[in-house]
């Protein structure tokens, strides 16, 4: 026999994340799906929904509300239990560590539970992994941007060409032992001190 | 610095300002100064707090001061045992209410001093009112089912004649949404510490009725809570920190680094609240809303009256409000559990090289000290007290069982499964 498909209910205010987790959760054919980004009146909706499994990001400051409300069981019908499996600690770390957690009713399988809990802590990773590079792509740009204003500054003040400009700035970091980036934005702090050199 | 430090140790704080004298133990270089290197993490809820605690990820951490006893106990997912050999201060709290709460109980006969008894009653008749006129249950929050905020505020309600189980509703709030919470209708009071309280006056959207250190005078808070595990692995490691903690404690206490202190918490990986929002909680003297303020003594003691003896009575009164409230049994076995928690034996030992004052005895009849006064005591004078509760209530820890049974006429404590 086919166990009846299990509700999902994800509570979480990131909503590239809370998408990238309900598309997950319906690959793998769970349809009975349902997110929500924020907490208000969340009570009347887990009364709604009666929610099998319950998935929540780590960095919610409801999680508190959230567990108290879970151990009072005439707000949620079912008792719901945190999803811990003794034996298992190194799922419950993988979870802390990519920033998730789950709850469970009370008496459901681990074994059913464990697939939806392994696919949120994957996706969690790969969403932790997108913005780390999505910061890291932001600052490069950045970087690149106060350099060629330091250069701009240095051609306009000193008359020299870009090339020189830039192997200025570089020499002095290398004097230094500073990266050039932090040459550049203090140059550019400084120029912004002194006066308006630049033109923009 | 370029020596290494000896000792690594990774702790988790909350954005509240009791977390003071550990986030000053880190950023101040009393740490340091014990050869050990303090990494501190700011979380969002104190199940995070509990669950990285659990799996190694803090070696210790902010706590409130029961959340120990309801891991040991079992009442908390995914606990591990944990230990309390470090109290980060006494009182600090207020209660706040919403303005529409505070002009019933004024029209009831309240007014701005603070004074527990009298406010609790016109918030009582208010109640009465409200019901009569077929109004909703008034909804109080507090930041967790096992804090002293929810054992005091419910002890003040139930002192007034209140029934915190049926009369009103509590919910859990974190602790930064409290004053929004008040704002928007959502709540109509609450119990939180600083600058929670102060936040809501300072936006003309709250009335502090009353604080911690009036209903209980001098009384626990928040904790240092370790995994045991990892204490009795690192006991060096430990004790090293307490020591650091006990410097930064005192530091804290002193009037001349109020500056200071204030401008750290004020900083954004901390507190991110202005400078002179964190001042309330270190002079005791709070705008109550209205126009009115007030000084208060003890309001929050980072340092003086032994605020950082981990007294296994302080423990046990938690215990005693747990039971109270339905939240677990009281049983020979528990009682046993709660009694091991705090741990007195590993704060005297840590800071015995010290020759600092330290309390002779594990445990104390709170609410038995009616003024200040000076201790016998290992080495130098210690003074404690006044240990009040506004009630005139005596808690005496060698007669647990009389004290529960008189809170509970008539109430067989449900029992709520332990997860």
């Amino acid at each position: 026999m086919v166990p009846a498909s299990l509700a999902v209910l994800v509570i979480d205010e990131n909503r590239i994340r809370a998408s990238i987790i309900e598309a997950g959760l319906r690959e793998a054919g769970h349809q009975r799906v349902t997110v929500l980004h924020d907490v208000s009146g969340i009570a009347r909706r887990i009364a709604e929904i009666e929610p099998d499994v319950i998935v929540i990001d780590l960095e919610n400051p409801n999680r508190d509300m959230l567990e108290n409300m879970f151990q009072l069981s005439r707000a949620v019908k079912r008792p719901i239990a945190m999803f811990v499996d003794r034996s298992d600690q190194a799922s419950i770390e993988a979870a802390v560590d990519a920033g998730v957690s789950a709850y469970v009713v009370d008496g459901l399988r681990q074994e059913r539970v464990k697939p939806i809990l392994d696919m949120a802590v994957s996706r969690f990773n790969a969403f932790s992994r997108m913005a780390r590079e999505l910061e890291e792509a932001r600052n490069e740009l950045e970087h690149r941007k106060v350099i060629d204003r330091a250069k701009g500054i240095l051609m306009k003040s000193r008359g020299l060409s870009e090339e020189a400009a830039y192997t200025l700035l570089r020499k002095t970091a290398m004097n230094q032992n500073r990266k050039i980036g932090d040459i550049a934005q203090a140059l550019v702090t400084t120029a912004g001190l002194l006066g308006p050199l630049e033109d923009e | 610095m370029t020596m290494r430090a000896e000792h690594q140790i990774t702790a988790g704080f909350m954005p509240l300002f009791d977390s003071a004298v550990l986030v000053a133990a880190g950023e101040m270089g009393f740490a340091a100064r014990e050869g050990v290197e303090l990494v501190l993490h700011r979380e969002t809820s104190w199940a995070n707090i509990r669950d990285r605690i659990a799996i190694g990820h803090f070696d210790l951490a902010h706590m409130l001061g029961p959340m120990p006893l309801a891991c040991n106990l079992g009442l908390t997912p995914l606990a591990s045992e944990t230990i309390v050999p470090f109290s980060l201060g006494l009182g600090g709290n207020c209660i706040t209410v919403s303005n529409a709460v505070w002009n019933g109980m004024a029209a009831h006969g309240a007014v701005s001093d603070l004074d527990p008894a009298p406010a609790g009653e016109a918030l009582g008749a208010f109640i009465r009112d409200r019901v009569a006129a077929g109004g909703e249950p008034l909804r109080f929050a507090v930041v967790h089912p096992h804090s002293g905020h929810n054992y005091e505020l419910r002890y003040w309600l139930a002192a007034c004649g209140i029934d915190p189980e049926r009369q009103i509703e509590i919910v859990i709030v974190p602790p930064p949404f409290m004053a929004d919470a008040l704002a928007t209708g959502r709540i109509d009071g609450y119990c939180v510490g600083e600058p929670w309280n102060s936040a809501a006056v300072a936006a003309g959207i709250g009335h502090i009725v009353t604080v911690k250190a009036l209903l209980w005078r001098n009384s626990p808070e928040k904790v240092i809570g370790a995994r045991k595990a990892w204490a009795e692995e690192q006991p060096e490691a430990l004790a090293a920190l307490l020591r650091a903690l006990h410097h930064s404690a005192r530091w804290c206490q002193d009037k001349a680094n109020r500056d200071e202190l204030a401008a750290l918490m004020a900083q954004a990986g901390f507190l991110g609240q202005k400078p002179a929002l964190q001042m309330p909680a270190l002079t005791g003297h709070l705008a109550l809303g209205g126009g009115a303020e007030r000084t208060v003594e003890d309001f929050f003691v980072p340092f003086d009256k032994a605020a950082n003896f981990p007294w296994k009575s302080h423990a046990l009164w938690f215990y005693t409000q747990m039971a109270r409230w339905g939240q677990l049994a009281h049983t020979p076995g528990n009682l046993a559990i709660a009694r091991d928690c705090y741990r007195p034996d590993l704060y005297r030992a840590a800071l015995k090289p010290l020759g600092v004052a330290l309390p002779g005895a594990n445990a104390k009849v709170e609410g038995a000290l009616k003024t200040a006064t000076p201790v016998g005591s290992a080495g130098a004078s210690l003074v404690l007290g006044p240990d009040g509760f506004f009630d005139g209530q005596i808690f005496d820890p060698d007669e647990i069982d009389a004290y529960i049974a008189a809170q509970n006429p008539g109430r067989s404590p449900q029992i709520r499964e332990g997860r």
